[in-house]
């Protein structure tokens, strides 16, 4: 399940300006612990931002997005009162939703 | 089988299929729509993209990658695209002399989302961040902007 995500979704006229912070370690599997060994590959591969039930933007991602993965995005027509919700899924299976309502502008 | 289950069934391939036609325009080129490991576990840009079905993506102006030309610490390095080619559907990162190339594909629903991303990603050592442009009418446009890198951000 992880963190909840940070949600900043601001309304520009008729733009929505997201930004989201994702808490995930994204592990390359290239990294070593303390001990030496390599940190199994861990890592979020697909994101999607649906408004108001509508897949609106999707990503596909590898582990060479960074650490906490910060993403932004612009959606057109969205309206106050409109429910974003984004969902990410990684390589172990876990999986994540979170939803904002947009604010006025 | 129950009718109820069996009903489920129904409801659930149903609802599949619907699924399916709805993402259909996020992937055109690959209707699997699957995260694609060829592609993400390619070596070279060139494999990388031989296993998106991206041929020969022709160079254009009018991709505008926003990054720092010297990136101090590569774990994280900021990148803005934006793309000025009207039908821009998708957008495939690569960064050439990460180990993996290909960074990330980013859809946008047509007139819902404007072909706009910020991200941050890992960078080993100096390289061009690539980005191939996809449009709704099936050509591919490419633009690169160097990042020198002075701390990798792979390993560690």
């Amino acid at each position: 399940m992880g963190e909840p995500m940070k949600i900043r979704a601001k309304l520009e006229g008729d733009v929505l300006d997201v930004r989201v912070l994702m808490a995930h370690p994204m592990e390359t599997g290239q990294r070593k612990d303390g001990a030496g060994n390599l940190v199994p590959m861990h890592f979020i591969q697909t994101i999607t931002a649906q408004l108001n039930g509508r897949t609106v933007f999707q990503a596909d991602t590898s582990q060479a997005i960074s650490r906490n993965p910060v993403f932004g995005f612009k959606l057109k027509g969205a309206k106050a009162g409109d429910k974003l919700s984004i969902t990410w899924t990684d390589n172990k299976g876990d999986k994540r939703t979170d939803e904002v309502v947009v604010g006025a502008g | 089988m129950t009718e109820l289950s069996r009903r489920t069934t129904l409801k659930r391939t149903g609802a599949l299929a619907v699924a399916t036609i709805v993402a259909g325009w996020l992937r055109p080129g690959d209707a699997a729509a699957e995260w694609n490991r060829g592609a993400f576990e390619a070596k070279t840009v060139a494999d990388a993209l031989k296993q998106l079905k991206i041929a020969a993506p022709a160079d254009t102006k009018d991709i505008v990658i926003r990054a720092p030309d010297i990136a101090e610490n590569g774990a994280v390095v900021p990148i803005e695209i934006q793309s000025n080619i009207p039908g821009t559907k998708s957008m495939v990162v690569l960064i050439e002399k990460n180990p993996f190339p290909y960074a990330a594909n980013f859809d946008f629903a047509p007139g819902a989302a404007l072909p706009y991303v910020a991200l941050r990603v890992k960078m080993g050592e100096t390289s061009n961040v690539r980005v191939v442009v996809a449009t709704a009418d099936g050509r591919f446009l490419t633009a690169a902007k160097e990042v020198k890198v002075t701390i990798g951000g792979c390993g560690g």
